[in-house]
């Protein structure tokens, strides 16, 4: 994916370097942070000023300048996997086991283990700054027999507890930005110069790390305690360390009451979370600052870096959001380059600008509104009846070329989402308790007929005998990870639950009805997931009704006013479309407020956004128009949808 | 520069001012006709103190009322830990001393006494952090006497015809000529409402400031229910925001600011979301006032020190603006966003700042703004000779509100509460802006006997000219249309149209001493 960006002269010239210039930056914060936590990790009450005095001295001695080396690499690799992972459309589990297929996912499983390690080296460069009894992993001790006086070596188990917890750390921080979409990048509504960005946003960073660390050492207590002796055992086996038996063993109550160990377990994890998370804040905020493209360029070789051509163009996905993002706020704030939209070409007099723009910007509102019906005639005939015939010919299309788009004319772009959403609409929520009862047609039933029988039954893979090529071909997309789980990664353990309807038809095997219980949760999740998007329509809405809006007293040649009854109508049709679906259950249902992750939630309001700002487009094309819309050629049904904007009463 | 003394005497005691016709303020005598044909206008509405159903008690003071339950020390710290947060907690635990052991009671008050000297400290670099939040809102608010008043708050809808008032218990009203039904919003968090503002590009959205959050309702126009429930109502509250003394929507609908004078930061909220960036600044301890320019391009935020700043809204910067003597009560905008107006507390004059465009196109990091203010208005104390003997009017300014055409200026002015014969009252200018900015005095707006102005507000799409509307301390509010022929309609967009000449209106004879900008 990445080496397939890599062509392109936006993700080379410009995204590389942000990504680089917030490393450095992150590079640049680790000494401060560092001697933060060594000062707090060394400081004791009692002796106030010579603790002070140690931290200096250790700052500067040899083995701190090596840590901190290492910790520098660390940051580097998390920097390079935070640019190999980031997206700016979230992926969004419909299910708890789309999740977990995420979370076993290939390529997630190398970004865990890589955490994993990264995590063990902060540790150790942690228990080199803790010093004290927690430096070495081994130290010479008389066997508990005391017959003997040979030395031995014995295992630090402080030590080695404190690099398992970096290991967990750094595993459960992979995980929970799978869980959370800590890779999404989100756009803020409000621009902010750079500092100013970070500066705001520290103190919470600093508060959830520090909350993130406490219910990550609470949870790596509980675990180290149950199961704490088998890593343990293998490296004393391996490095043929002994274990000190006259020392409480730490996977005991009275091992893991040390006060001080847990201080110090606290505050490593928090230091490790709060580089990362400052790399990640830093990644984002760089990534996202706003990038002015030209809207016309005079050199034919610069075209192609030109507005017009880059909001067309679809790979990557950061380069259109840019693009939306460059186009929503000249849009907004700059006449000069309004005027460049609106201005004609050279010889021939066309306005290609704005005809490459609004086309555009249409299609990307009209691709949503397609992929608005098309659920919702899912979800509205409940997944069989009606659009199962398309349903299952687009699925072996999605199979055999997931890439491929089913509904909308445009193929590549945010084929991600539909995906799993109509994979969960056409299979999950088949049994959805709310509609079921209504709309499911009786495959029983005497008024079924067989054709309809036969094409509802593989909509419930475990309902009779089915033995239908469907369900082998199915059966991934329960995992609805996006196109990538499905290309690469062969998805894991499903062949194993196939067998299982097809030896004992009328009796689901266990597994079957657990995996059946574990789809039908999150029902607020098809409908995040449809927005996943939506940030592109959002300035796409907010992009065109600016423009539409100062056309009304700087376009002069009236291009704008040829495009008004198309653009009117593509509103009032995603207007309707969209008040549609909000009518459905759990569509408008608020999602829960996480507090203290770093895992930005505006993904899961996105749909809320949508509906306000396609609401206020409207109304920012009737109030600057008002009467002059009459004169607009349009269908009955719209001119009496307009008719409600005019009088303020939508 | 305009002065009062320039103003047409006041009317004599009883009168009331109906419209301005001609160019003239009309008046009507306490005749019945003329209260009637006033009344008899839908809009007008009138509250009687005695109408509305207030709180008797706070719920501080129900307390006393139930007999003393004994719970155990862990419920009780608990409560008070909910109730007063970790001071709460510690004063409990103080006061406990018979069940706690000693140390810890000890300790607790220790701390206590602590925090308390502290936080005077605090309280003597920002003397109004140590107000409680009733009283906040009373000294910061637009609504003169404020806690007093049975009209707390007023908005009209920028678009339609109607507008949203919250009342002295709590509750707010929805008005709509066209429409029979008045909603009445209530909800468990709609406590001391500051201000309600209706967002713009939108017909339903209306935001409230409350003592605790904001709310933002959303009221279907089309409904006939007269009591959306508390579902139709976005509770966004952020912890140490509070109480909420001003808000503010963004001319395109987009972000709503809020402002509390406890917090230092500024909250710009994304609505829809539900989520907010804090713009913090931390000089000045707070921020009590907010005002959008209609342009979009800034915004006035003003401080509870002698401090204010004027942020530009495309990358959020802002300009620190020191004030002499006091801190900024109130602001606006001219409509084109170009010139702002604004009071501040202990003086008696109307400021005025200019700001030029930034060259088309280049986003600046600061937006060029003048080096100082200039005074446009002096409204110091003018004793007038009148038959029914001298009258005092002028000093300190409450508010000012400025219309949409920008050809209206309404200032309310405090007056002195312990004299009964200097009420507030309401001047009114006319205003140019171009090609020269000009004040020249129009006259005072009276009310019937013993009735002072409380709040004033210009209907932002009134047709022929500006309406004022008024909120009487009586509880009565009426609306006096300024009745004139403007060039410029008012127009939402961004660049505006090219503006013609306005028709000349200008009075001869208080030519040469007026205020113009080439003169001063």
């Amino acid at each position: 994916m990445f080496s397939a960006e890599q062509s392109c002269w936006f993700v080379r010239k410009v995204i590389c370097w942000r990504a680089v210039a917030s490393i450095a930056w992150a590079v640049l914060l680790l000494p401060p942070i560092t001697a933060v936590f060594v000062l707090l990790s060394r400081f004791s009450l009692l002796h106030p000023i010579q603790s002070v005095s140690e931290c200096l001295s250790f700052l500067t001695s040899a083995s701190a300048i090596f840590s901190f080396i290492l910790l520098c690499g660390v940051i580097i690799m998390v920097g390079f996997l935070n640019l190999e992972y980031y997206t700016v459309i979230p992926t969004i589990a419909c299910s708890k086991i789309a999740l977990l297929g995420q979370l076993l996912h290939p390529r997630q499983f190398v970004n865990s283990l890589a955490h994993c390690i990264m995590g063990i080296i902060v540790a150790w460069c942690c228990a080199i700054a803790i010093g004290g009894r927690y430096e070495t992993i081994a130290y010479p001790c008389t066997p508990g027999d005391g017959a003997d006086s040979s030395h031995q070596m014995c295992l630090n188990e402080l030590h080695f507890i404190l690099l398992l917890a970096g290991a967990f750390v750094g595993l459960s921080h992979s995980m929970l930005g799978v869980i959370y979409n800590m890779n999404y990048v989100p756009f803020l509504t409000v621009q902010q110069y750079k500092y100013l960005r970070f500066k705001g946003s520290l103190p919470s960073l600093v508060k959830c790390s520090a909350t993130q660390a406490l219910y990550s050492v609470r949870n790596y207590i509980v675990v180290y305690f149950f199961l704490g002796y088998i890593p343990k055992a293998w490296i004393c086996k391996t490095l043929n360390l002994h274990l000190n038996s006259s020392v409480h063993p730490l996977d005991s109550i009275a091992g893991l009451l040390d006060l001080n160990l847990l201080y110090q377990l606290w505050v490593s994890a928090g230091f490790l979370l709060l580089t990362w998370h400052v790399t990640l804040l830093l990644f984002r905020i760089f990534v996202t600052e706003v990038y002015s493209f030209p809207v016309q360029s005079s050199f034919t070789e610069d075209a192609h870096q030109c507005l017009p051509k880059v909001i067309t163009g679809k790979q990557p996905m950061i380069l259109k959001f840019l693009a939306l993002q460059d186009l929503a706020l000249l849009s907004q704030h700059s006449p000069l380059r309004r005027s460049e939209v609106f201005s004609l070409s050279q010889p021939g007099g066309h306005p290609h600008n704005w005809n490459a723009i609004s086309k555009e910007c249409l299609s990307l509102l009209n691709d949503l509104t397609q992929r608005l019906i098309a659920y919702h005639d899912t979800v509205a005939t409940n997944g069989r009846a009606k659009s199962l015939p398309t349903g299952s010919e687009r699925k072996t299309s999605s199979e055999t070329s997931s890439t491929e788009d089913l509904m909308s004319p445009r193929p590549t772009f945010l084929m991600k989402t539909p995906a799993s959403v109509f994979a969960r609409s056409i299979v999950g929520t088949s049994q959805s308790p709310l509609t079921a009862p209504f709309t499911s047609p009786d495959p029983d039933s005497p008024f079924a007929s067989p054709a309809l029988r036969r094409l509802t039954a593989p909509a419930d893979p475990w309902f009779g005998t089915v033995q239908s090529p469907h369900v082998m071909r199915r059966l991934p997309k329960l995992w609805s990870t996006p196109t990538d789980s499905q290309v690469n990664g062969s998805p894991p353990a499903s062949p194993s639950s196939v067998p299982s309807p097809k030896q004992e038809p009328s009796k689901p095997s266990l597994l079957a009805q657990f995996l059946q219980n574990r789809k039908e949760q999150l029902p607020e999740a098809s409908s995040q997931a449809l927005f996943a998007d939506s940030q592109a329509h959002i300035w796409a809405l907010e992009g065109l009704t600016y423009l539409v809006q100062a056309s009304f007293s700087e376009d002069q040649f009236g291009v704008v006013q040829t495009a008004l009854p198309s653009i009117l109508g593509c509103m009032l049709v995603l207007q309707e479309a969209v008040d549609r679906h909000f009518k459905l259950p759990h569509a408008s249902s608020k999602p829960v407020r996480s507090a203290s992750s770093l895992g930005d939630s505006t993904h899961k309001t996105l749909r809320f956004a949508l509906r306000a700002t396609l609401k206020t487009a409207i109304y920012r094309i009737t109030t600057t128009f008002g009467s002059h819309l009459s004169a607009v050629q349009m269908s009955a049904e719209h001119r009496k949808r307009l008719q409600q904007f005019l009088e303020n009463k939508e | 520069m305009c002065s009062l003394a320039l103003f047409p005497a006041p009317l004599p005691a009883g009168q009331s001012t109906l419209c301005e016709s001609n160019n003239e303020l009309l008046s009507g005598g306490g005749s019945t006709e003329d209260r009637l044909k006033q009344e008899s206008s839908p809009l007008s509405l009138y509250f009687p103190r005695e109408s509305l159903k207030l709180h008797c008690r706070t719920e501080s003071s129900s307390k006393a009322a139930f007999l003393d339950h004994s719970e155990t020390l862990w419920m009780r710290s608990a409560a008070a830990w909910r109730d007063g947060g970790f001071t709460g907690l510690l004063d409990e635990i103080t006061n406990s001393n018979t069940e706690v052991p000693k140390w810890m009671s000890v300790s607790s008050g220790f701390t206590l006494a602590l925090i308390r000297w502290f936080s005077s400290f605090h309280g003597s670099l920002f003397p109004h952090l140590t107000m409680s939040s009733e009283d906040m809102l009373a000294e910061f608010s637009q609504v003169l006497n404020w806690s007093d008043c049975v009209v707390r708050a007023f908005a009209w809808h920028p678009h339609a015809d109607k507008f949203a008032l919250a009342l002295l218990d709590d509750s707010i009203k929805i008005y709509n000529p066209k429409s029979a039904t008045t909603p009445t919003l209530k909800h468990r968090l709609q406590k001391s409402v500051a201000a309600v503002q209706w967002k713009p590009l939108c017909a339903s959205a209306l935001a409230v400031a409350c003592q605790n959050c904001l709310l933002v309702w959303h009221v279907d126009p089309c409904s006939l229910s007269t009591r959306p429930s508390s579902g139709c109502a976005q509770v966004l509250s952020q912890p140490g925001h509070s109480p909420i003394t001003s808000i503010s929507w963004s001319p395109s609908g987009s972000l709503l600011v809020s402002a509390s004078p406890m917090d230092t930061a500024m909250m710009v909220w994304d609505v829809a979301a539900e989520s907010c960036v804090p713009l913090q600044r931390v000089g000045g301890g707070g921020v009590t006032f907010l005002s959008w320019s209609p342009d979009g391009s800034h915004v006035l935020a003003s401080t509870p020190s002698a401090l204010f700043r004027v942020w530009e809204t495309r990358m959020w910067t802002c300009e620190r603006w020191p004030c002499v003597k006091g801190r900024c009560q109130s602001g606006c905008w001219s409509p084109d966003g170009s010139r702002l107006l604004f009071t501040v507390q202990g003086e008696a004059v109307i400021y005025a700042l200019t700001f030029t465009d930034s060259p088309a196109g280049v986003p600046s990091c600061t937006s060029k703004g003048p080096q100082a203010a200039s005074v446009v208005a002096d409204l110091s104390e003018t004793t007038f000779n009148t038959p029914g003997g001298d009258i005092i009017v002028g000093g300190e300014i409450q508010s000012l509100a400025w219309d949409s055409a920008g050809e209206r200026l309404a200032v309310l002015l405090k007056g002195d509460p312990q004299e009964a014969d200097r009420p507030a009252v309401i001047a009114v200018f006319k205003t140019r802006t171009n090609p020269v900015f000009e004040l020249l005095p129009c006259g005072f707006v009276q009310g019937e006997a013993g009735a002072e102005a409380r709040l004033i507000q210009f209907s932002p799409n009134f047709q022929h000219g500006a309406l004022l509307t008024v909120c009487w301390s009586t509880g009565r509010i009426t609306h006096v249309p300024f009745y004139f022929l403007s060039a410029g309609v008012p127009h939402f967009g961004l660049g505006g149209s090219p503006s013609l000449p306005r028709p000349q209106e200008r009075p001869a004879d208080f030519n040469q001493s007026l205020f113009t900008e080439l003169a001063s």
